[in-house]
């Protein structure tokens, strides 16, 4: 008999969980402690010596975070994962595992502002630079290409406005520089889109989101594809040399496909310190188990919305790849045929003032920061999450005057298009 | 058979089934990937037998550590090799020369010979190939989802506690 292999939405309940093994408790129990006794000085020695598995202090595992990050890599197929306390943290760790001062790497010009600003200013001052690309036209990130790259990063589904990455093409261009094409897949999730299908080979994850769901935990998350090789070249020392600190392991070479994560964990997270808390694993895994009823309805939802949106008369125009008449409708097509996500903005007629008032006058739609809610959230990102940029980069990321960003949640669609009926026309 | 992927039940099976282990290719350096399992192994109540010349009458990991498959004086259930692919041919030969033959020819993870493989396989022996048997122990007991690793293992039964402090073992 040949063992099956489970469903998404089996995994999304079981994967990285067992009964625990000292009580039976089914659900995973929150391990909320620091740290754990050790048998005595020699599996100690083991444990920090990466010679066994096993706990030692919660910066650096926790077994209900470990469910979590089990779960998670499985999701995405993935071979491991890691998670940490946002997904802000979760790029940190990824760039600190692959870059040296001097290095660069190439970003999306469509990203999440918060992820424009951590590269233009953090990331600089720790001498990573990075160099922007446009994915409408993929021969930018060819010429933006040079000896000193060690990464192209993107969004699966970008936010603000929710367009769809072509992956591929760019997962090609990453091979042939032999450097890893990094997806943040917070937006899709990977009920909707698993980027490792399509030639990335790490993902990071914002679980503040959609994957966590309820927007009450913040946290992050790195999968390891298992699929570069990090030993090719001697572009990614902490990976490929020898590990002073360890007593010279060579970490891909003991840990093999799953050695990235394991890097990004044990150099990583014990030096950079955000790690998760358990009590945030906990509910972010309990969130996960609903990721596959959760996404179906908020792309449900978000369809809705946006077809009523598209015929309004005080719309200026929709941005949102499952309106079949959507430049990205293809790319949505081919990506994330299951949904086009829930996250996505349209043009109010009216500009800034039209855009700040139609906010201030919801009702149901909540005005927050934040978007993978299961409430649908409404922002004006000009003058909020994009106030930081300049105007030229706001508009490359999708973020202009007139632009209304929506995450669409998954109460009763008619209740959603009511508030935004009742806004648009009061403008 | 296929060596490109392997059941569970496979892996389980063997690795429940055997009790002692030669590594040939043990290496005495503490950071080798080959010491680690030596000492994992150990730790999970196999009799592991370290094979290596340059080391021959002394110990690894506090282990009785022989030069060559036909100096052990007991019967080996899995011969683990932890050599270059193209040296696999010869250590299944010797293997082939022990008395009683062990059951299994193990090639450690990056080690792959179809034509080792298929010299133990048409003298009767299971073979694995390109496989840790530390992380597949660690993998199918449970141990290894302690470090975010994907163990693939979807079950509602409880991992089973041995002795002592974080140590699970392997169950049917
Ligand atoms: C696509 C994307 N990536 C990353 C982040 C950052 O995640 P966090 O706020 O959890 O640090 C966000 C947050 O909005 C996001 O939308």
């Amino acid at each position: 008999m040949t063992e099956r292999k489970p469903g998404f939405s089996t995994l999304a309940v079981h994967a990285g969980s067992v009964p625990d093994a000292a009580t039976g408790a089914r659900a995973t129990p929150i391990y909320q402690t620091t740290s754990f006794v050790f048998e005595d000085v020699d599996q100690a020695a083991a444990l920090f010596g990466l010679q066994a598995f096993g706990n030692i202090y919660t910066r650096i595992t926790n077994p209900t975070t470990a469910v979590l990050e089990g779960r998670i890599a499985s999701l995405e197929g993935g071979t491991a994962a890691l998670a940490v306390a946002s997904g802000h943290a979760a790029q940190l760790g990824v760039f600190h595992t692959i870059m040296q001062p001097g290095d660069e790497f190439i970003a999306s010009t469509k990203l999440y502002g918060g992820s424009i600003n951590q590269f233009n200013q953090s990331f600089k001052s720790f001498g990573w630079n990075v160099k922007w690309a446009d994915p409408d036209d993929i021969a930018s990130f060819e010429k933006a290409l040079s000896p000193k790259t060690k990464a192209i990063f993107v969004e699966s589904i970008a936010n603000p406005g929710g367009i769809i990455t072509d992956m591929e093409p760019l997962a090609e261009i990453a091979k042939k520089a032999g450097i890893p094409l990094i997806v943040d897949n917070t937006l899709a999730t990977p009920y909707l889109c698993r980027p490792f299908e399509h030639g990335a080979d790490i993902v990071v994850h914002s679980l503040t989101k959609f994957m966590g769901g309820h927007g009450n935990s913040m946290g992050g998350a790195i999968v390891d594809g298992g699929t570069f090789d990090w030993s090719a070249s001697d572009k990614f020392p902490l990976v490929s040399q020898p590990r002073p600190e360890y007593q010279g392991i060579i970490i891909h070479e003991t840990f093999g496909n799953f050695g990235f994560a394991i890097a990004c964990r044990v150099l990583g997270l014990r030096d950079l310190g955000a790690a998760l808390s358990p009590f945030n694993a906990f509910q972010i895994l309990t969130g996960i188990e609903t990721l596959p009823l959760r996404m179906e309805k908020h792309c449900a939802n978000a369809l809705e919305v946006a077809s009523f949106l598209d015929n309004h008369p005080a719309v200026e125009w929709v941005c949102y790849a499952g309106l079949k008449s959507d430049p990205g409708y293809k790319l949505h097509q081919k990506y994330a045929p299951k949904g086009a996500g829930a996250v996505f903005t349209f043009g109010v007629k009216g500009g800034y003032d039209a855009g700040v008032e139609l906010v201030g006058r919801a009702e149901l739609l909540s005005h927050v920061a934040n978007i993978g809610d299961t409430r649908s959230l409404i922002i004006h990102p000009a003058s909020t999450t994009h106030r930081q940029l300049s105007d030229e980069q706001r508009v490359s990321a999708g973020a202009g005057p007139e632009v209304v960003r929506l995450s669409i949640g998954i109460e009763d669609a008619e209740d959603i298009i009511g508030d935004l009926e009742q806004g648009l026309a009061a403008s | 058979m296929n060596h490109d992927s392997y059941e569970d039940a496979y892996i389980r099976g063997i690795l429940m089934a055997s009790r002692t282990v030669a590594i040939v290719g043990a290496s005495a350096n503490k950071v080798r990937p080959s010491y680690f399992v030596t000492t994992y192994l150990d730790s999970k109540g196999f009799d592991v037998i370290p094979v290596n010349p340059g080391k021959a009458g002394q110990q690894i990991a506090e282990l009785d550590t022989v030069g060559s498959l036909a100096e052990i004086d007991r019967p080996v259930d899995l011969v683990d090799i932890f050599r270059k692919s193209d040296v696999a041919v010869g250590v299944v030969q010797e293997a082939l020369k022990m008395d009683p033959l062990p059951k299994v020819i193990w090639m450690q993870l990056s080690v792959k010979n179809y034509e080792a493989a298929r010299l133990a396989e048409d003298a009767g022996l299971k073979v694995v190939m390109n496989r840790c048997p530390k992380i597949e122990y660690a993998r199918l007991c449970g141990e290894i989802g302690w470090s975010g690793v994907s163990s693939g293992v979807i079950t509602s039964r409880k991992p089973k506690l041995l002795k002592g402090i974080q140590r699970f073992s392997i169950v049917k």
